[in-house]
């Protein structure tokens, strides 16, 4: 097991970390997930030993690791940017950390060779990293961290500086690696959809804060506060509920406790489709529907319909102020850290 | 942008010009003053004991003032580019300073440290270590003028790498010490390189401040520069000319060494 005990830390006057405590189970695939600035890269660093914290106490297996060096903490970091070697050839990243433990030859040849395997980048072994696309040179970055058996691999945004296509190809491609190698993973990730896609366990992060820790589906169903609800996907308020985009019914007549509104937009996404509304006296809504409700209803902007939550949480019953938002978490933050 | 064309030609021919008037046609002309006798007397003039003596101090403590700015301009650039500690913004000012101080008066300064009257003079003199007038001296102040150069060229250099690949050499198990000779030092070996050259050229081209400090002491404390403005002043044009020429041939040879690496440099940056 991973544990941060308390950790805070300070960078001049900013707190980047307010007493944050967090344990992450041996084998797990935890994540990370918080707005820029929310501490989660720092908290990672500091689990790194890349950064020192001003309080606090890192345990790993057990042990305290708060004064460990980096060097001896036994861990694998992959950067956002892969802080790829770009003097050396892949073969020769990949097996750095084997080189500096004065490891055999043939044991590091042959471990570098199964690696490469893994990562699906087995003719590459020559070639300079400049040479391979962005999602190559983060493969290669992995299989660099593994060579070494980390007894914890962390991730910081590794996936950030990717375009979208190759995002999710590589998620996934995580997730499977993760399945067959079952290294305690942790991963920092603004991406909400990312996070709930791979990740086990999600710790939920906001100005130097864990709002809340739990698996991709809790924190979906039962968010501790409206920040964290409205972090992991949009929400939107109709009458005194708090409702997801797709537990709106959107109807062509009036019906007892239905709300009026009138269609602003209409976007089509492939099969589901984006309908922003807008309601007298509340804030703007947004409702999902699939092409085929949508093509039913022939809707087009300007149009009255009127709306009903099909399931949703009493305003009353989740604590918090922070505002609620109508857009997708992930598409705020994109330009994040 | 599109400029007209008669403009576009007539920036040129007052670029080229320029060059020419100020550096092309001096550097000709030296040359052909040079050659204008024949090869043989160039050659008996570079091979004067004093001549022979002057490349070789030049040489000496050229390689001496390049190594220890080498040195110390990487622990500098590291200290800048990634050191946190108070006082950083005087030590970078500081390394400026000789860029600019005269060269004149830097080798007065150190007379008055380093000379028989001055600050350590009297603790030196008792030590039997001469540094005025003497070799250490010509080497001080050498290094004085070239010291900039490493620092300023290997500087940017690592700031723009940044740190990501020295963390990650740490998170892999490497010590500091081979984190910079594996990690770093691969990364800024173009923009020391490109210093070191740069060091080079200021360091054999030095003539105000080592002409302070030497003494001219002839076939002793005599460099390249200082041999020929001595041949110069005592009316040996042509032993001038063929001193300069044997300068400006070094000189060309470094520009050359530095258009290599500036290539080389930019292209491990592309």
């Amino acid at each position: 097991m991973i544990a941060a005990r308390s950790i805070t830390k300070r960078f001049g006057e900013y707190v980047a970390l307010d007493d944050v405590s967090l344990e992450v189970p041996d084998g797990s695939l935890t994540a990370l997930l918080g707005p820029s600035g929310s501490g989660k890269s720092t908290l990672l660093r500091i689990i790194a030993g890349l950064e020192l914290p001003d309080s606090g106490m890192i345990e790993i297996s057990g042990t305290d690791a708060t004064n460990v060096p980096p060097q001896r903490r036994e861990i694998g970091f992959v950067f956002q940017h892969y802080a790829a070697f770009k003097h050396m050839t892949v073969r020769d990243n990949v097996a750095f950390g084997m080189t500096i433990r004065k490891q055999p030859k043939d044991r590091v040849r042959d471990r570098v060779e199964e690696l490469l395997g893994i990562v699906g980048l087995a003719g590459y072994a020559d070639r300079y990293p400049n040479q391979l696309s962005g999602g190559q040179r983060q493969r290669m970055a992995l299989a660099r961290a593994l060579a070494v058996e980390p007894r914890v691999l962390l991730l910081d945004e590794p996936f950030g500086a990717l375009d979208a296509k190759v995002r999710t190809d590589l998620r996934e491609w995580l997730r499977r690696l993760h399945d067959e190698v079952h290294v305690t993973t942790i991963l920092v990730t603004h991406d909400q959809e990312e996070a709930m896609a791979i990740a086990d366990h999600i710790a939920v992060m906001d100005h130097g804060r864990i709002e809340q820790v739990g698996s991709p589906l809790e924190l979906y169903d039962q968010p501790a506060n409206r920040f964290v609800m409205g972090f992991l996907g949009p929400v939107s308020q109709l009458g005194d509920k708090l409702v997801r985009p797709h537990d709106i019914a959107v109807l062509s007549e009036p019906d007892a406790g239905t709300f009026e509104a009138q269609v602003t937009r209409i976007t089509y996404l492939g099969f589901e489709v984006r309908i922003d509304l807008a309601l007298d006296g509340q804030d703007p809504v947004t409702a999902q529907l699939t092409r085929d409700e949508a093509s039913q209803l022939e809707l087009t902007a300007g149009d009255i319909v009127w709306l009903r939550p099909t399931a949703g949480t009493p305003v009353d019953s989740i604590p918090g102020d922070a505002p609620v938002t109508t857009v997708p978490a992930a598409a705020a933050d994109d330009a994040a850290e | 942008m599109t400029v007209d064309r008669r403009w576009r030609i007539g920036l040129r021919v007052l670029g080229l010009g320029y060059l020419a008037a100020l550096l092309l046609i001096p550097v000709s002309v030296i040359f052909y003053r040079t050659f204008e006798h024949g090869v043989t007397s160039v050659l008996d003039s570079i091979t004067t004991p004093q001549a022979v003596s002057a490349f070789w101090l030049t040489i000496e403590v050229s390689v001496i003032a390049v190594v220890l700015n080498t040195v110390f301009g990487v622990v500098c650039a590291l200290a800048l580019a990634r050191g946190r500690f108070r006082g950083k913004w005087l030590l970078d000012a500081l390394i400026d300073l000789p860029f600019a101080v005269s060269p004149i008066v830097i080798g007065l300064s150190l007379v008055l440290v380093y000379g028989t009257n001055g600050w350590f003079g009297s603790a030196l003199t008792n030590a039997g270590i001469q540094v005025i007038f003497s070799f250490p001296g010509i080497v001080l102040a050498t290094i004085f003028v070239s010291l900039p150069f490493v620092v300023r060229e290997v500087t940017p250099v690592l700031r723009e790498i940044g740190d990501d690949q020295e963390q990650a050499a740490a998170t892999l198990g490497a010590s500091g010490w081979q984190t910079f000779w594996r990690i770093t030092l691969p990364a800024i070996r173009w923009g020391i390189a490109y210093g070191v050259v740069l060091s080079t050229a200021r360091a054999i081209g030095e003539f105000g401040a080592v002409s302070v400090v030497s003494g001219h002491i002839s076939g002793e404390t005599i460099t390249l520069t200082l041999l020929v403005e001595q041949r110069f002043q005592n009316y040996d044009l042509s032993g001038a000319y063929a001193a300069s020429a044997l300068l400006a041939v070094i000189a060309l040879a470094t520009l050359l060494a530095m258009t290599t690496f500036n290539r080389r440099k930019e292209e491990s940056e592309a």
